[in-house]
Parts: C-alpha cells; structure tokens; sequence
C-alpha cells in the first residue's frame, strides 16, 4: 500500500503598515514618488545619522498582536541583522530578533473541515528595503531608496497548518483583521502583504517534522495555493524516489508552475544579530495597552453576528459587505442616515460590485461618501428619479461623488409626475403608432410594452413606467 | 595568546565581511582578533551572576516621534553621496543575489 503523506506548513507574512511616515526617520512613506525623492540620512544609510521610531509603527504592532491573542512584549528592543547587499545602505536591517513586540498568539480559522486554531509564534517590528533594478544597458544596477526604512511588521505562525485551504483560511483571517484594525492595506499584489511558506512533509502519523523548504515570490492566494500544490508533490516525488528534501529556499515562478533553488542551507547567511546601540529600549505599562485595547474595532465576525440580528438581508450580503471594512463603514453609515437596510445592500451588492469588476478596483476604493447614497436612495423612494436613472445617476456618484438631488436638477433628470404632459405624449404615440394599437386591441397583450417603450424614449426616460403603462391601457 | 583563531574563522570572518586578504594580512588578522578576544576574556572574570544583560549604558527608554512627515525631496543633496548616478538611482556595480 503507498503511503500516505501530511503537508505541515508555517507562514511568515510581512505586511506593511498604513503610516504616513517611514520607521526611522520624517521622509514620506506615499507610493509611487520619482525614484529617491522620499529620502534622508537616515534612510540612505549616512554615518552618524540617528533612527528614532515612529510611535504609530509600535501603535499598530501592538493593536495587530492584541488582535491575534498574543501576550505583548513589555520590554521590547530592536537587533541588527547584518548582511551586504545594495538594497541596504547601513549593510544592516533593523529588526527585532531576542524581544519582539508580541509573542504566543492564535487566531481562529474556518475551512470546509470545520474550525481550528492557527499558533502565532512572534510578530517582530522592521524596516523594509530599497528597490533593485538591474540595468542591462550599461552593466550595474541602480537602486531608489524610496522604499527603505518602510515599517514593516512580520508575523510568524507555528508549524500548525495542513493543506493550502487552511493557508488561505488563515491569510484572509489576518488580512480582514489587519485592515479592520486600519494598520495596513494588505494588497498581495501590491506587496502590501507577503508570504513566505515553508513546507514540509511527513507519513501521516509522523511525530517528527520532515525537512523543510521555504518558498518565496508568491504574490496573489492563488500562486500561494498552486505552490503548495507543486512542493507538496516535489517532495513526495524525491521521498517516494529514495531521495532527501535539502533545507533550501526556493523561488516560484507561477507562470511555469515550478520553483527553482535560490539557496541551501549550506550558504545560508550568517546575520550576526546583535542589539541595536542607537535605539533605546522600549518599555510598555499596562495603561498603554489599556488604551490600544480599547482602540480595537467591531472585527469581522462580530459585525457579521450583529448584521444577522440588527438587518434583514441576506447572509450572502453580510459576507460580501463585512468582507471590507471601508464596505461595512459605508453601509453602517448610510443606513444611520434613514436609508432602508435591503435597499443600501442593494446597491453595494448590485451596481457597486458591477462597477468595481468592470473598474478593477477593490471596494477599500470606494469613493461616493453614504450622504450621498442615501440622498439617491430617497430620491428613488419618493418616485423623483425612476430607476434606470438612477443607476446612471449613481454611476457617476461612484466615478465623481456628486450630489445626486444636485446633479439631478442641473441634468433635468427627475421624472415628470406632470400627468398633464405625459398623458399629451401618451396620445401622441398611440397616434403615431396605429399598427401596434391595433394588434393590442387585437388581443396581443406585449404590444402595450412597445407603447410604454415608445413613451419612456418620447420623454427622454424620465418618466414613471408603471404610470406610463396605466395611463396608455386607459386610453387604448 | 589564550586565543587561537583558525585558518577556517578568518577564512569564514572574511567571506562575511566581503574582503579578500592576502596569506600575510590572514596571519595579522589572526593575531589581531586573538588579542582581541583575550581582552575581552577579561569581562568573563567578573561575576555577572543575576545581572540582567544590558544593551544601552544610558537610563533612556521609550523615545519615539509622531507619524507626521518632516523630510521634503532632498534627492539632489542624497545623491551626492552615490557612487554614480542614472535616471535618479544609486548606480553601482551590478548585483544579484
């Protein structure tokens, strides 16, 4: 009988924190700069040139940890970690690696095999790197520092999951919580959030770990999920082959599907960690943890417990809707200004998801303020605008966030409840068209639907549709 | 010299610290780090029993800024400081890891 076999993964994920500023220094953290304009001594690396931290990096740390349970580090300091490379201008990364921030926490997570808990080993504060572009024109390679000096945090996870639905399960876990928290963006694609999994296998019943590799460049759920896929059966295949799994780190590359060796453990590097002189350590009492605890939000499973009993709408809403935070805030609020519950999912569920697919955006870039959407919700339910204009109306709300009763009146858009001057354009077509009078009167019931189609374009779509339908089966 | 360093060590310091040396700057080197370490040796005589190992000499703790951004574009001033220049970067030897 062949073996059977058990994938034992643990994760470490760097995300990178929503401050204004880098870790160390005043230089702007903002995407997309000219290459080395959000730069200083500091970042760059110049002798005698002093890292002071930024409090909001420790803010967010903290808040991250106290959401994933673990017990904070209240004597806390940062290390060096040495190593040569252009992308570093100290030649050493500020990191954390005898007392980081948080240690021991767990966080719960649900997969079709029910419910379990993920351990958090540690999550340690450092600062990101620059960016390396390797210039094949004249042989060397130029670097922005933009990047460096970015705050990031690492979260480490014990050795707890088993297959890559259990990774997802858990990368969503702290994704939703860190964006709940406000403490980061956690784009995958952006590089806001990355993974590194490391991997090994063993026969199922195994006490001991097998060998593990570490796999990097995996930048969207589903290269996670494919890459655990191909390394699960790498290293079933050299097992089943006689052969050894080689503690190493590997790169995916998801277009080919298959990852190569970056290096082996034989020339892993040596960091020589050793504390940091010029930042002073880090003492935490119990009120400032006090104050961050009380900071923490309504995460996502209360809020989806709270929707079920305060909403009427559907469970698949509440997923979709708590599924982002920026979502969950413009429903809250919309709501709290007098809209019908239903109708403010409806929208968010409807035309925001179309507009946002055809967009390619993600909700966190929703930009229409709830004012707004509740101003247009009003305007349908007093029957001012009928609803094809008003899903134009509120596409332009999404690309623009005007005010709909605004744009509204300067559009001419709102609907003419004028029974006067419609039923004069209702007679007008039922003189114009004989043909399809006739076969209504002949019994063929869908030719009123030509009529009402007719009248709505005559008044250029700002009419009531059912009125339009009542005053033509009067007439005829 | 209580402490010897091997050809392996100085062969391992110098492939870390990225510097090539020759057989005669091997042997200085050796000899230089044994005594180094002999006088760091001296501390171990000291009795550090239940002494909370110290990273800072100085009673400071606990000193941070606010997020708030101080530095404006000093690209022209930071890159006086490169080794050479292109399209605003840091031009320097090609590198790959």
């Amino acid at each position: 009988m062949a073996k059977q076999y058990e994938t034992v993964i643990g994760l470490e994920v760097h995300v990178e924190l929503a401050t204004k500023t880098k870790i160390f220094c005043g230089c702007s953290t903002a995407f997309g700069g000219e290459p080395n304009t959000h730069t200083c001594p500091v970042c760059t690396g110049m002798p005698g040139s002093l890292p002071v931290l930024n409090k909001q990096v420790l803010e967010y740390a903290v808040a991250v940890g106290l959401a994933t349970n673990c017990s904070i580090t209240q004597y806390c300091k940062f290390d060096r970690k040495n190593y040569f490379y252009p992308d570093n201008p100290q030649n050493y990364q500020i990191s954390q690696l005898y007392l980081p921030i948080c240690r021991n926490g767990k966080v719960e997570i649900e997969t079709e095999n029910g419910r379990k808990f993920v351990g958090i080993h540690e999550i340690h504060m450092e600062e990101d790197a620059g960016k390396l572009i390797h210039d094949e024109w004249d042989d060397c390679s130029l670097v922005d520092y933009n990047r460096s000096g970015v705050p990031l945090i690492e979260i480490v996870s014990e050795p707890d999951m088993r297959s890559a639905e259990e990774v997802i399960a858990y990368l969503e876990k702290l994704r939703m919580t860190i964006q709940y928290l406000g403490a980061s963006d956690c784009k995958l694609q952006e590089g806001s959030m990355r993974a590194d999994v490391n991997l090994s296998i063993r026969e199922v019943g195994a006490k001991e770990f097998g060998t593990r590799t570490e796999m990097k460049n995996l930048n969207s759920f589903k290269a996670i999920a494919r890459a655990i896929e191909g390394e699960t059966e790498r290293q079933i295949d050299l097992l089943e082959a006689g052969e050894k799994v080689v503690q190493e780190t590997r790169r995916w590359d998801d277009n080919k599907g298959e990852s190569y060796a970056m290096r082996s453990k034989e020339d892993a590097q040596d960091y020589r960690y050793f504390p940091e002189p010029d930042l002073v350590p880090i003492v935490l009492d119990d009120a400032f943890l006090e104050e961050i605890r009380a900071k923490q939000p309504e995460f996502r499973e209360e809020k989806m417990r709270r929707y079920k009993e305060e909403f009427d709408i559907p469970e698949y809403d509440i997923e979709i809707i708590t599924g982002s935070k920026h979502m969950a805030d413009i429903f809250e609020a919309t709501v709290a200004l007098g809209s019908q519950p239903k109708k403010v999912s409806n929208w968010l569920m409807v035309e925001t998801l179309r507009l946002l697919k055809e967009n390619a955006m993600d909700p966190e870039d929703i930009r229409f303020s709830p004012e707004h959407l509740a101003k247009l919700i009003s305007l349908t339910d007093a029957k001012k605008v009928n609803s094809s204009v008003a899903k134009e109306v509120f596409e332009v709300m999404f690309n623009e966030d005007v005010d709909p009763e605004k744009y509204v009146e300067e559009k001419g858009l709102k609907t003419v409840n004028d029974e006067g001057a419609l039923r004069k354009t209702v007679e007008d077509v039922i003189a114009n068209n004989p043909q399809s009078v006739e076969d209504y009167r002949n019994g063929k019931e869908k030719a009123i639907g030509f009529l009402v189609g007719q009248t709505m374009k005559a008044m250029k779509g700002k009419a009531d549709p059912s009125m339009v339908n009542q005053l033509l089966k009067e007439l005829l | 010299m209580a402490n010897i360093i091997s050809d392996e060590t100085i062969e391992y310091v110098g492939i870390l610290a990225k510097l090539e040396l020759s057989g005669e700057e091997k042997e200085q080197a050796k000899k230089d780090m044994g005594s180094m370490l002999d006088y760091i040796d001296k501390l171990g005589e000291l009795d550090t029993e239940g002494v909370e190992p110290m990273s800072h000499v100085f009673p400071v703790k606990n000193v941070f800024r606010e997020d708030v951004v101080t530095n404006g574009d000093m690209r022209e001033e930071i890159l006086k400081n490169a080794p050479g220049e292109k399209n605003g970067m840091f031009a320097v030897p090609r590198t790959f890891e």
